[in-house]
């Protein structure tokens, strides 16, 4: 009973952590940038071909794909971002959501062109497969991996905006726009970094997750309504919100699945919906 | 002049079955979205066999026209299966991927009297549709009470608990899986269902190894989840010889099978086609579908689409390039012929496709992970087909 409790816990706690890397790059655009970003997962889509190619192509390491990752989802996002998505800060919700999905068919179309609409995968280094078991619980290597990246990332984003002087621009930024620039902020530069910085995250989050849900270009699609749903359930903006929705849902996913199966997947709404009842803004919402 | 030219096709389609020079075949598919890989596959498997065999026969050219229904869309299946009838004045309807899509355009196939080739969707009840309907493909009882059966007797295993995925097919294979097994003297000691979108399995899995029974049968689209499964299955540390993962021909594609890596080894399937088999005939034809493809090899929806094909030249050969539904579909019935995945037949009575059905189990050959047949039962019918033919 407390092995299987404790298996679940775990499994869960790591399946959140997934969640909180695919989504918290969105939670920072649409919170602070109040940018409706459909188009999210398709940078992390970007990310996850990215560290596709090198490593089944090029013959990289696992581990050394996912700077890449990063760097290279990142970089799409800054290209889009000066490119495309700034002329649209000021446009309305309906106009930045059509725009948004608009990138993300197109995204899919690039990808199915370019690296066939075929299932892809990695191969991971054999330290990250097997699990550990530990007085009756059974700890997947991989999933142990997944927690600690996702507890460092936190940290550093955490100490980013709370301690560094940039974070503290883009927090003023983000509170009141206008006197931020009257204090002599440079806000588009803040936004500018705030948006490759989500986009890189999603990339990072793409190509961990690759080892746990395979890749194919529906990519962009299939994991944005999760993506959404943790965002709603923090609250936005929120780095804490997101990571304690992500950790709830996981949880909850994973117990539903297990205590009760024949309920399905269909527990992650329900817990959705009695969250935002509860509290509509969502868990850490300020608005 | 727009006029003029709808009257003379119309004036044409009154008589095209004599009169035109080439022979119009219609695929809707889902060459976009969830289903869009499927798709390609499908149409290649249907161009090697036009690269291989040329494109003329009986004196007509043959010609492909596709349209996008873009997922499991009945409506949009029916409109475009309607449309190019009627706009594209094709002669016969071929393709369908999924069920639901095959289902709406039987209708059009029975009303507007048009052959029509099944080349994958494999729910049984689809070829009741249309009396002229035709599928060169597999149907799930097929393959699954014909495993449900092996399993208790040849491969003397008495218990399993069943994991499928919660949609049409999947309960078909679960409830004919569970029917035949019970029936050969099994006991099911459990199932579950899993979501269709469903990312992560390993809480499914959990509850499997905790019931610890002799088997796990499983029926997953292929894609992303028979390795996120496979990968699941390994973490929970399952040992597979002592727990039998038994499963369909998607659980151990090719992709899936490079995607579970080691972890795959031991897992037995039932299925009907896998491009690793060494019968001559199918060596040549993955040379040529990796031509036409671009270096991929071909599935199961290759090979529908490549004796789908098969089906359309030797019906035209009989009734010497005659499209007529009733000649084309009188033609196809009993039809016989060494395909690829080896003999098969078109039933005489129900229409539908009789082959072997091949037991495999992944082994490691040359370094590379395969599925190595090592049991066949040969020409099995649709045994839902079968029992239909008797309630009537």
């Amino acid at each position: 009973m407390f092995a299987s409790l404790a298996g679940v816990l775990f499994d869960g706690f790591a399946y959140g952590m997934l969640l909180f890397l695919l989504s918290v790059g969105l939670s920072v655009t649409l919170g602070m940038m109040n940018f409706v970003n459909l188009a999210h997962c398709s940078f992390a889509m970007v990310g996850a071909y990215a560290a596709f190619s090198l490593a089944a192509r090029h013959g990289w390491p696992f581990l050394a794909t996912l700077p890449m990752a990063f760097i290279a989802a990142a970089l799409i996002s800054l290209v889009l971002e000066r490119t495309l998505y700034r002329r649209l800060y000021r446009a309305t919700d309906l106009d930045q959501c059509l725009f948004t999905i608009g990138i993300v068919f197109i995204s899919i179309a690039v990808y199915a062109w370019f690296y066939t609409t075929e299932q892809q995968s990695v191969q991971v280094p054999d330290w990250l497969k097997g699990s550990q078991h530990v007085g009756g619980i059974t700890l997947a290597n991989y999933r142990i991996f997944l927690i600690v990246v996702g507890l460092a990332i936190t940290g550093a984003l955490i100490y980013f905006l709370e301690r560094t002087r940039f974070g503290a621009q883009v927090r003023a930024a983000v509170d009141n726009q206008r006197m931020a620039r009257g204090l002599g902020i440079d806000v588009d530069r803040a936004f500018m970094f705030t948006f490759a910085l989500g986009g890189g995250l999603a990339g990072l989050g793409g190509a961990l997750s690759i080892q746990m849900v395979g890749l194919d270009p529906t990519f962009a699609l299939a994991y944005l309504v999760y993506v959404l749903i943790v965002v709603a359930v923090g609250g936005l903006g929120s780095i804490g919100g997101s990571f304690a929705a992500a950790v709830v849902l996981g949880i909850s996913d994973m117990a539903g699945k297990y205590y009760f199966p024949w309920l399905g997947a269909f527990l992650i709404y329900l817990v959705m919906v009695a969250l935002l009842m509860w509290r509509p803004a969502g868990l850490f919402g300020k608005r | 002049m727009l006029r003029t030219s709808f009257a003379v096709a119309v004036a044409f389609a009154s008589f095209s079955a004599y009169a035109q020079q080439t022979v119009k075949i219609g695929m809707p598919l889902t060459l976009s979205g969830q289903f869009a890989d499927a798709a390609n596959q499908m149409l290649n498997g249907a161009k090697t066999y036009m690269k291989m065999h040329g494109d003329t026969v009986a004196g007509k050219k043959i010609e492909l026209i596709t349209k996008d229904v873009g997922g499991p869309a009945p409506d949009v299946a029916k409109r475009l299966s309607q449309e190019l009838v009627v706009r594209d004045n094709v002669d016969i309807l071929a393709g369908y991927v999924l069920t639901p899509n095959a289902m709406a355009a039987g209708d059009v196939s029975a009303e507007a009297k048009k052959f029509m080739v099944v080349m994958n969707a494999a729910t049984s009840v689809v070829i009741t549709k249309s009396p002229y309907m035709i599928r060169t493909s597999v149907t799930l009882p097929q393959v699954m009470e014909t495993f449900g059966t092996w399993a208790a007797t040849k491969g003397g295993i008495k218990q399993s608990y069943t994991m499928v995925t919660d949609y049409g097919p999947g309960h078909d294979s679960e409830t004919a899986f569970q029917s035949a097994f019970k029936a050969a003297g099994g006991t099911i000691v459990g199932s579950v269902r899993f979501p269709v979108a469903n990312p992560d399995f390993s809480a499914f899995v959990q509850r499997a190894k905790d019931m610890a029974p002799q088997s796990i049968f499983i029926f997953i689209p292929g894609g992303a989840q028979p390795a996120a499964l496979g990968k699941a299955f390994a973490e929970r540390g399952i040992d597979l010889n002592k727990t039998r993962i038994l499963g369909s021909g998607e659980t151990t594609a090719e992709a899936a099978l490079k995607g579970m890596g080691d972890n795959a080894l031991g897992i037995i399937t039932a299925w009907h086609y896998d491009y690793t088999s060494k019968n001559p005939l199918n060596q040549k034809f993955v040379k040529e579908y990796q031509g036409v493809s671009n270096g991929r090899n071909p599935d199961f929806f290759s090979i529908g689409g490549y004796d789908g094909m098969h089906a359309i030249y030797e019906a035209l050969k009989k009734t010497n390039g005659n499209t007529d539904a009733q000649a084309l579909v009188d033609a196809a019935k009993g039809l016989k012929w060494e395909s690829p995945r080896g003999p098969m037949m078109i039933d005489p009575e129900t229409r539908d496709v009789v082959q072997n059905v091949y037991i495999r189990k992944v082994e490691k050959v040359g370094g590379e992970l395969m599925n190595v047949p090592f049991d066949t039962i040969p020409m099995v019918k649709d045994p839902a087909g079968e029992r239909r033919k008797q309630q009537k």
